[in-house]
């Protein structure tokens, strides 16, 4: 038992677990939508998390990539005629084309010169977005054509909620996967101190631009699905609010952590919507909260529960 | 030619505003290494507060000098209650924390003030004045002396006064500053008290300008965040730089491209200047310790 615990996937096959027993206890399609979101975003945050957590490296532009394959999925079955898993698809290789193209020079950058490279980069993918009114719909976004699988459309709310988990925990897999494997380590070591890790030999330019293009995939898929379980986008799909929703939910679930993405976005999907019934103190708790965490438990929720658990057993 | 002017006396106004958020972000970043995303709130409360009070039949002057004193107040909340208690964290976490804050301050304005538009009324009047062809609101020239003022001001405290000489020890090593007898925490709350009220006079200067809201605070940011990484974070001159000159690239982006693409025009050329200096125009090269 205690062997299973210590495997590498250990973490998964519990989440696992807990998405196949949660929907016994949800009582009504509206539950099933929420937890669908929360997958969904944290696919997001798990790619984001292998850039912050594994190679030490913050983007505050994350959700341009979401707005790629959000509107990958809008585009190309509206305007192009292309099906959406091959516009899904699509969107995943134009994201990674633009984070290999763009992550050269902006990987250079090192800390806060890091995070405004990414702030403007994902800035200027939302004004891209919000502008062309012609292909987007501009600021008031556009209606994403329903996903067909096998000839039968995907409806439901339950539907979605299994795509959701199932690519989640896909992506915490190889996620894990990654942390594990050469690629992994070396950027643990570049995350440590990247000149020495430079002095061992490793590339340290490739391997985080490797982990560039990765995350931003992971963004790009979670864009797409969102729009596809929305069925409506906005440009606010890839605002700077979201890049930093999306930070936020790596730092408060615990940066490094596979599981702690998944607790992240979990708290800052629910929580909104739990805390519209304050009315107009919703935002004065929501800010509480993520301070709060933050200043408690500031290696993350899930690190800092796990550390203490540890500490008690000991 | 009238026409350039015109664009570039509108950019230098808003330039200024952005060049004294970006100026709060380096005395805070300079003295405690956090990026503080709550910046923009002080110039909302700044000039929400004035706004309010003068609606209560609080003289203007008046309202003004209590609205950067709550606004002081606030600041040095956020450094007690919120920074604080998390020394040491990582950076990435401190400015999660300094979001929060700036959700908290925004929804606490929400309900405290309200969801509308306000201004103040201009200090010398509407009437435009003339100048080569183009027309300049009375205003604008308040804003940039207002600016030149605080930042002469600012430079006389930091580099004339002892307190002043505290802070650049604080910045420069704190572990060597407490070694000579200095109290580096009061410094650092000293920081974020003056970093407040620079951004609550902003907000003054500004408000009959360009209007406030609970709201305005997160553009503001964002705008100021960029202009002091544009002019090298840590540097006071970098900082009233790429304010200046990041007011001035939307004006004339603005102008000459497209309204809609100006700020897209504004972080192009951002990206641009860091690609070829990654430490922004001003910011000096470190020494990567191992």
């Amino acid at each position: 038992m205690r062997a299973l615990l210590k495997h590498r996937l250990a973490c998964v096959v519990v989440m696992a677990v807990v998405a196949v027993v949660l929907p016994l206890v949800f009582p009504s399609a509206y539950y099933y939508r929420v937890a669908a979101l929360v997958f969904v975003f944290a696919l997001a945050a798990v790619g984001l998390n292998l850039l912050m957590g594994l190679a030490g490296q913050v983007s505050l532009g994350h959700a341009g990539f979401m707005g790629i394959g959000a509107y990958a999925v809008a585009i190309g079955p509206t305007h192009l005629g292309l099906p959406s898993w091959l516009s899904f698809i699509l969107g995943g290789v134009l994201s990674a084309l633009t984070a290999f193209l763009v992550g050269r020079p902006i990987l250079r950058l090192k800390g806060h010169y890091l995070a405004v490279a990414t702030l403007g980069f994902g800035l200027l993918l939302a004004i891209v977005f919000t502008n062309e009114a012609r292909w987007t719909g501009g600021p008031d976004g556009m209606a994403v054509p329903r996903l067909a699988l096998l000839g039968t459309p995907v409806r439901g709310a339950d539907a979605w909620y299994w795509i959701s988990a199932v690519s989640f925990l896909i992506g915490a897999t190889l996620a894990q996967n990654l942390i594990d494997s050469p690629s992994g380590r070396a950027l643990a070591a570049i995350h440590d101190g990247e000149l020495a890790a430079r002095v061992l030999g490793i590339d340290a330019g490739r391997q985080k631009l490797k982990v560039f293009v990765i995350s931003a995939v992971y963004a790009s898929v979670a864009g797409s699905l969102f729009a596809l379980l929305n069925g409506h986008i906005t440009p606010d799909v890839s605002g700077f609010l979201r890049s930093i929703e999306l930070v936020a939910m790596v730092v408060l679930g615990g940066t490094g952590s596979v599981a702690g993405s998944l607790v992240g976005a979990a708290l800052l999907v629910v929580l909104p919507q739990t805390l519209t019934a304050l009315h107009d103190y919703e935002h004065m708790v929501l800010g509480l909260v993520v301070m709060g965490v933050m200043i408690f438990l500031r290696a993350g929720i899930v690190p800092t529960l796990a550390g203490a658990l540890a500490a008690r057993r000991a | 030619m009238s026409e350039l002017l015109q664009f570039v006396f509108s950019g230098l106004t808003v330039g200024a505003v952005y060049a004294l958020v970006a100026l709060g972000f380096t005395l805070i970043y300079n003295a405690s290494d956090v990026i503080n995303f709550a910046q923009g709130e002080f110039v909302m409360l700044g000039g929400m507060t004035t706004v309010f009070l003068a609606l209560a039949g609080v003289p203007l002057p008046l309202a003004a000098v209590l609205a950067i004193i709550l606004t002081v107040i606030v600041g040095l909340a956020l450094y007690r209650f919120a920074i604080e208690p998390a020394r040491g964290a990582s950076a990435v976490v401190l400015i999660i924390i300094t979001i929060g804050a700036s959700i908290f301050l925004r929804g606490a304005a929400q309900v405290i003030f309200d969801k509308r538009f306000h201004s103040l009324p201009p200090w010398f009047g509407n009437e435009p004045i003339r100048v080569g062809g183009a027309a300049i609101l009375p205003q604008s020239l308040v804003v940039l002396a207002g600016v030149l003022v605080i930042v002469v001001l600012l430079w006389a405290f930091i580099e004339r006064t002892l307190i002043g000489k505290a802070i650049v020890a604080t910045a420069a090593n704190r572990l060597a500053a407490r070694l000579v007898g200095i109290d580096t925490g009061r410094m650092t709350g000293l920081c974020f008290a003056l970093s407040a009220a620079i951004g609550a006079i902003a907000g003054l200067l500004i408000t009959p300008i360009t209007l406030t809201s609970y709201d305005v605070g997160t553009l503001l940011a964002l705008k100021g965040f960029a202009a002091a990484m544009l002019g090298g974070i840590g540097s006071a001159v970098g900082a009233v730089m790429g304010g200046l000159l990041l007011g001035l690239l939307e004006a004339l982006a603005a102008g000459y491209v497209s309204s809609q693409y100006k700020d897209a025009v504004a972080f192009l050329v951002i990206l641009l200047v860091l690609f070829a200096m990654p430490r922004g125009l001003f910011g000096r090269a470190p020494v990567e310790r191992v």
